[in-house]
């Protein structure tokens, strides 16, 4: 990343064009030697920044940036960790291949040796799921980051899409990733993960037979994860990541931060990429690097007892970035939880940019000073309801019992949804009624409300659900039977 | 060039030019190739199964090696033999209906309780407890020379247990 720094500071004479003596003495070595040579390195900013101009850097970068966007506190450099991570993945992913057999059950004697007799392969490892496991939690807070300044709106709103379908990819690269080394843990996430697809009505069995290759998750499984892990899913990820990129310099780069109130400049103050840029993105880069090596250094992925079809641990949970949805899961009917709403989720997520659309307070974060109090209501109340309703309806609801007759995808499907709907409207009714917000900040109002619900619905299936999916303190959890 | 206009017998007789039927023509013809790659891939990618394996024909073993009232399973085939009082049996899929968790028989409460969401079925596969939405799902079995053999190839859903489902030696 960094432009080159050896060579000598003076300018040699260029002997090419005076070919009289000093040509007839030159060698072919001292030609290849002479090209070889890097330019020159000037000392002060702005040349050296014309020198590079041509250089890797800037075929991602533009010249010159606005000097706001620089501040660490407005992006968060999540994007730019997002793409490193990306690049770490790829080359741990290329070099584990070399110790996998995607074959069952070999595929967990190879992690087995790659543990113990492999130098360091367990690190490699490490390196690949911890990366994997971050990546997913940095590409949605860059979206949080991107969706909190506003930073969606045209002309930005086809490079939204392109991250949330990137956001999408990650998901299937990590979940094809989960079941690769074939242990208990892989085996049942992946079951009851994708158990989930044959709730997807009319075609939801033959999808599900399709993905798995069989009736249940087998060799077959591993084989065609493997295929998706290492070359479709990676190939999608590349093609969309450099249209990203490239949507991000077409759109003007990133969106300026600004304050509430703040009128953007016109003609903002501009600095060198090389190095204001360059020099933080590696500083940054270097940092997590070194963070997740020494991370991975002490701390192991997961990897338990081979996988044996015959026997369920008790729980059996999904990934942990699927467990928002397992959580769901025990409260909707599983039509409901897993295909209606996760749906709906998208179709909003997708429809954000053209439904919040007017261009005005980009960069400022949480759009104005009540979209700030708004958002921290929304997450207030989220916490409350979300929490209380997981609560009461483990312990006292009871749709099916009290709705006896009906059948279930209504009484404990679509009659909650409808009342979880209605919670969401009044609110919004209120916010607009009673406090005027604007269709930004009712927006900001809803998103942040289910961004929250979504948080505490994953925090309760990771960390309070036990042995039969029953509610336990984390602290005071009880031994699997 | 002058602004005659240009004799096209295709527009007199309301026949198509040959430039409409040659991209018609293609269309099509890439339509037909189209529907033959997708079929080819799916059927190249259709579960592949191994003799004597889960997915074949499997035979559990003599109808007297079960004797009534007992569930018993068979490992490889991943199913229960259970046989029911009347001598009647059933091959019941141990794959719960719920999110695919294997069932364990559970001897001391006589049910399959599901380690994962705690459904709970009977010795027919009838569900006792949801969230599971339907009964265990079924092989076909069929009795021959005094052999139970259970076809695991295709699991039958079902939307409650009735007696055309038991197959009686």
């Amino acid at each position: 990343m960094a432009p080159p720094v050896s060579g000598p500071m003076t300018v040699e004479p260029d002997t090419t064009t005076s070919p009289d003596r000093s040509a007839a003495r030159e060698t072919g070595i001292d030609r290849a030697r002479k090209r070889l040579k890097p330019p020159p390195v000037p000392t002060d900013d702005r040349a050296r920044s014309r020198l590079v101009l041509d250089t890797m850097i800037l075929h991602l970068h533009p010249a010159r940036i606005p000097r706001q966007t620089l501040r660490w506190t407005y992006t968060w450099g999540l994007g730019g960790l997002a793409a490193l991570l990306v690049v770490m993945l790829v080359t741990t992913g290329v070099l584990l291949l070399t110790n996998y057999t995607p074959t069952a059950p070999d595929a967990y004697l190879s992690i087995l040796n790659l543990r113990s007799n492999v130098w360091f392969g367990e690190l490699l490892r490490n390196v690949h799921h911890w990366s994997a496991n971050l990546l997913i939690i940095v590409a949605v807070l860059h979206a949080l980051r991107v969706f909190f300044t506003g930073a969606y709106r045209p002309p930005r709103e086809v490079n939204w899409i392109f991250g949330i379908v990137m956001l999408l990819l990650i998901l299937g690269a990590n979940f094809t990733g989960y079941l690769l080394p074939w242990d208990q843990l892989a085996y049942w996430a992946i079951t009851v993960g994708t158990s989930l697809i044959s709730y997807v009505p009319f075609i939801g069995g033959w999808l599900g037979s399709l993905l798995l290759g069989g009736p249940e998750v087998s060799g077959a499984t591993l084989l065609t994860f493997y295929a998706l892990h290492i070359s479709f899913v990676p190939l999608s990820l590349f093609v969309l990541m450099a249209l990203h990129f490239w949507r991000v310099r077409k759109d003007g780069g990133l969106t300026l931060p600004r304050s509430v109130g703040e009128i953007p400049e016109e003609r903002p103050d501009r600095v060198t990429t090389i190095p204001h840029l360059v020099r933080r993105e590696t500083v940054w880069a270097l940092s997590w690097i070194a963070i997740i090596v020494v991370f991975s250094v002490f701390v192991s992925a997961p990897l338990e007892g081979i996988a044996d079809p015959n026997l369920s641990p008790n729980p059996a949970k999904a990934p942990w970035y699927f467990m928002g949805i397992q959580e769901l899961l025990l409260h909707f009917h599983p039509f409901v939880a897993a295909i209606v709403i996760p749906t709906l989720a998208l179709a909003g997520l997708f429809s954000l940019p053209f439904v919040d659309h007017v261009s005005d307070h980009e960069g400022v974060y949480f759009r104005s000073k009540r979209g700030r109090s708004l958002a921290t209501m929304a997450a207030g109340f989220s916490l409350i309801l979300t929490s209380a309703w997981i609560l009461a309806d483990d312990r006292y609801l009871d749709w099916t019992g009290w709705l006896d007759g009906w059948p279930t995808i209504v009484s404990n499907g679509l009659i909650p949804l409808a009342i979880a709907v209605m919670v969401l409207a009044l609110l919004d009714l209120w916010i607009e009624r009673t406090l005027g917000a604007t269709l930004e900040e009712r927006v900001l109002f809803l998103v942040t409300f289910l961004i929250v619900s979504l948080v505490i619905l994953t925090a309760v299936g990771i960390f309070f659900r036990g042995p039969g999916m029953g509610l336990f303190w984390p602290w005071s959890m009880p031994p699997a039977p | 060039m002058t602004n005659q206009p240009i004799d096209d017998p295709a527009a007199r007789s309301g026949d198509i030019d040959r430039r409409s039927f040659l991209k018609y023509a293609g269309i099509a013809v890439g339509a037909l190739a189209a529907i033959e790659l997708g079929g080819i891939g799916f059927a190249y990618l259709q579960p592949r199964v191994v003799e004597g394996d889960f997915g074949s024909i499997i035979t559990a073993g003599d109808v007297d090696d079960f004797p009534p009232g007992s569930v018993t399973q068979i490992v490889n085939g991943r199913f229960y033999l259970t046989r029911l009082d009347d001598g009647g049996f059933l091959a019941l899929y141990q794959r719960c209906t719920h999110l695919g968790c294997s069932v364990p028989w559970n001897q001391t409460e006589q049910q399959f309780i599901c380690p994962c969401h705690n459904s709970q079925f009977d010795r027919a596969g009838t569900v006792l407890n949801p969230p599971a939405p339907r009964p265990l799902d079924r092989f076909a079995v069929t009795i021959e020379a005094g052999m139970v053999k259970v076809d695991t190839g295709s699991a039958l859903t079902r939307d409650d247990f009735d007696a055309s489902q038991v197959v009686y030696p």
